[in-house]
């Protein structure tokens, strides 16, 4: 078996996934969060996410994330606030 | 009696941190107790099991984030952490910290000190978590920080203000806001910030772990309004004998 012969993998928070079919980043949030998006990257229901996303350690922003195709080898951060110092 | 940063009034000098609170409705309690108008959060990984949500938290209680880079070791990590926030957010304003190492969560100096350059490069209004190091809080203010904030002591320690000169020192330069940031244990701490002259005072663990966080949050709330007053009222030069306050003449005495 070949690099290319395996399965679309990308890293999402530190853990492994396989993509099963083309995705974007705005599905990806979408899935990880549980939340409706609109194609500029904001919530169905209105209000704020307060979330944000990065690949390969380069800040997507929110209006991009339904145009940001994942493929093979990407690293994915999607973080968020919690309490803090 | 408000003070300005980037534009904005805040009339509180008390600026909160939510770290160390061990549920989200003690953390609010604290918070309207403290009567804060500015709190910093951190920036992590998104995890579905967690419910908590301290932005949901804030948004509703109206108050100003101001996100931090806490946890950071280098600047490229401080940098990337603050884009992420600005983006999550939406504010330009970041609390940079970056620390040298876990067992005192000091600042190391060069790394923020390039964090800070960059990020000001970039639009961000840096607030700048310092060592108590005078000429270090001269050069980030050179650099273009919105605030300087040196420590008391080290985070979480408790231990006060363990220089208070330099303290004074650092305000005594200073043409931007210097918040105290870091080892507030107690009121008086906060107080005595605040008769050094600094603008605000930054805690979280001193109210978050106190036994009752809400009326220390109160406490230190009147502290640091107590502590600017009497910085602003003119004290009394200390003397090494006593001044009576109350004239001897005419006096009585006993035959």
């Amino acid at each position: 078996m070949t690099d290319t012969a395996h399965a679309p993998t990308i890293v999402v928070n530190g853990d492994e996934r396989e993509l099963g079919g083309p995705a974007s980043v705005l599905d990806l949030v979408a899935v990880t969060t549980g939340r409706d998006l609109r194609t500029d990257g904001t919530p169905a229901d209105g209000g704020r996410m307060g979330i944000a996303v990065a690949v390969d350690g380069e800040v997507v922003r929110r209006g991009r994330w339904a145009d940001f195709a994942l493929a093979d080898g990407h690293t994915v951060d999607i973080v968020t606030a919690v309490q803090g110092g | 009696m408000s003070w300005t940063i980037d534009g904005v009034d805040l009339n509180s000098r008390l600026v909160m941190g939510t770290g160390g609170a061990s549920s989200l409705s003690i953390l609010e309690d604290a918070l309207l107790a403290s009567g804060t108008e500015l709190t910093t959060v951190a920036m992590r990984r998104f995890d579905a099991a967690s419910r908590d949500s301290v932005f949901t938290l804030l948004q509703r209680l109206g108050i100003r984030i101001l996100p931090n880079t806490a946890g950071c070791y280098t600047a490229r990590d401080a940098v990337l952490t603050a884009r992420l926030a600005r983006e999550a957010l939406e504010t330009n304003w970041v609390k940079l910290e970056v620390i040298a190492d876990e067992d005192t969560l000091l600042p190391d100096p060069v790394e923020l000190f390039r964090a800070a350059e960059e990020l000001v490069l970039d639009g961000f209004t840096v607030f700048a978590y310092t060592n108590d190091d005078p000429a270090m809080a001269k050069r980030l203010e050179d650099a273009g920080v919105a605030a300087v904030m040196p420590a008391g002591a080290p985070i979480g320690s408790g231990l006060g203000i363990l220089n208070p000169h330099n303290i004074e020192t650092i305000v005594s330069r200073a043409g931007v806001p210097i918040i105290l940031d870091a080892g507030v244990g107690t009121a008086s701490d906060a107080a005595l910030a605040m008769e050094l002259g600094c603008s605000a005072v930054l805690l979280a663990s001193a109210v978050t772990r106190a036994h009752d966080a809400t009326a220390m949050a109160r406490a230190m709330a009147l502290a640091v309004e107590s502590g600017h007053l009497a910085a602003g009222a003119g004290r009394i030069p200390k003397r090494s004998l006593a001044q009576a306050s109350s004239t001897f003449d005419g006096m009585v005495a006993a035959q």
